[in-house]
């Protein structure tokens, strides 16, 4: 095995273009485990801890440009504002050794079905930035990178500069099942964001599936039930049939698997639960907003 | 390959690492630091914590070569790390000291006596925090990391604090009460 140390981000480019096959080491929280337990041996470990590149980011006017590197303790204390959904998912991640090391391109890296960061990523909308010696950067939606159970879009000479995650425009909620709250993998998670500029709501659901999915079906029919009901302008309760028919859609989006930490029906049983009331809690966060604005 | 890093504020090297090796591996076997406990190998458990550049981390998931010219202080360098804390200016502990360590014979059964100890770990004897022990150094650098960041933590901030940390014989209270004691005890400037 070879350590390729890197101290730019032009030499980790360089570095991955010359041994595709160099496996990039961050946080360490995913690829350490592998090799602890020698189920992986890659020949090259490129070690981009010294790319001091990846644990910055910079607020734009539309979106956070999130350093892949950025630790979910720094997104936590400092991105709570413009990223809420994102904020609350990196407070479920395991625990906060975890959470020093561990950041968002790690987990767009191992594309887990069970990452935190994805059903957060997918609701808020989000553009992953990845680069090659060979043929620069290219932009991938989140909607495009995961492609199959810890599989992703990237190239094998390609690493994962940044994510562009949009600002929150309106309230964004995050929602995981587990045994206890620390130090546990998702028996499945549910992300939603309102997005009221645009009067739209996403979804983002994980561990229920072969990849991270959006609930579309579930989306478009509560897009059409707010407009259809003015709800947006109104700001009323929304009509518990709607909310009902809205967790039926996101718990039928699901593709579950039994496995050890849950089966495939209390998966789709939890999603429904999931969606229903992180629903009810955006819109109420949403209906409170307009109450203060109007008073104002 | 070789890796130099900082260890308890003394320079150190460690020879024929492995590339896929872990920083704890290295601080245990290679260097025979033998405080930083070896338990899951996959960060669940919290018994490998150390301070990397001041953060706590689980040191199994460090690979070596990531330690390269950094700051590492084990269990072994907490009594100087909160000395230097308090009153400031430590040469470091040397490898061999830190090799030494241990809580020297008392008088009695209390363990701690004629060697010092960081405040927490006076505060864990103190209030009966130690059962097997294993768990224990992983949770020493924890907890006082927390009391450095936040001198006067609520229960919810211990409970938070601590949560990578599983220790299976205590049920956790006498932690609790071993931090709150040490948190009262610093407020005091006991």
């Amino acid at each position: 095995m070879d350590f390729l140390r890197p101290a730019s981000w032009e030499e980790a480019l360089a570095a991955k273009g010359e041994h595709p096959t160099a496996v990039p080491i961050a946080g360490g929280t995913d690829v350490m485990v592998e090799i602890n337990f020698d189920h992986r041996r890659p020949e090259y470990l490129l070690d981009l801890n010294r790319v001091g590149d990846l644990y910055e980011w910079e607020t734009g006017e539309d979106s956070v440009r999130l350093g892949a590197s950025v630790p979910y303790s720094t997104i936590m204390e400092q991105l709570r504002a413009e990223l809420p959904g994102l904020a609350l998912a990196s407070h479920t991640v395991a625990s906060p050794q975890i959470r020093n090391r561990g950041g968002v391109g790690g987990n767009l890296g191992t594309a887990s079905p069970a990452g935190d960061a994805h059903p957060a990523l997918l609701a808020a909308g989000a553009e992953v930035e990845v680069a090659s010696a060979a043929r620069g950067t290219r932009m991938i939606p989140i909607d495009a990178f995961y492609t199959g159970v810890k599989r992703n879009a990237l190239e094998p000479d390609e690493l994962i500069r940044a994510v562009h995650v949009k600002k929150a425009d309106g309230p964004q909620q995050y929602s995981k099942v587990g045994t206890r709250n620390a130090m546990v993998i998702a028996v499945c998670a549910f992300g939603l964001a309102l997005h009221p500029r645009t009067r739209t709501v996403r979804t983002g659901i994980g561990s229920a599936a072969p990849t991270p999915v959006r609930a579309e079906a579930a989306e478009e029919f509560l897009n059409a039930a707010l407009a259809e009901g003015g709800f947006w302008d109104n700001g009323k309760i929304i009509t518990p049939s709607v909310a009902k028919q809205f967790a039926d859609l996101c718990a039928a989006a699901c593709n579950p698997i039994d496995d050890v930490r849950g089966t495939a029906s209390y998966r789709r049983h939890a999603v429904g639960v999931m969606a229903r009331r992180t629903l009810t809690w955006t819109w109420e966060s949403y209906r409170g907003a307009r109450r203060t604005e109007g008073a104002a | 390959m070789r890796v130099n890093f900082t260890v308890n504020g003394r320079p150190q090297e460690a020879d024929d690492v492995w590339e896929g090796e872990s920083l704890l591996y290295v601080l245990r076997e290679r260097l025979g630091l033998p405080g930083s406990k070896n338990a899951c190998e996959q960060g669940e458990c919290g018994s490998c914590t150390v301070r990397l550049d001041g953060v706590p981390v689980c040191s199994c998931l460090v690979a070596a070569g990531q330690a390269e010219g950094r700051d590492v202080v084990t269990v072994e360098g907490l009594g100087d790390h909160a000395r230097q804390r308090s009153c400031g200016g430590s040469d470091g502990v040397p490898l061999d000291a830190a090799k030494g360590w241990a809580a020297k014979a008392g008088t009695d059964s209390q363990a701690g006596e004629g060697v010092e100890l960081a405040p927490i770990q006076q505060a864990f004897i103190d209030a009966g925090a130690v059962q097997c022990g294993f768990c224990t150094p992983g949770l020493l650098v924890a907890s006082d990391e927390l009391l450095e960041r936040n001198p006067n933590p609520s229960d919810a901030d211990i409970r938070e604090a601590l949560s990578g940390n599983l220790c299976r014989c205590t049920g956790y209270e006498k932690i609790m009460d071993a931090v709150r004691l040490a948190a009262a005890r610093q407020s005091e400037g006991v």
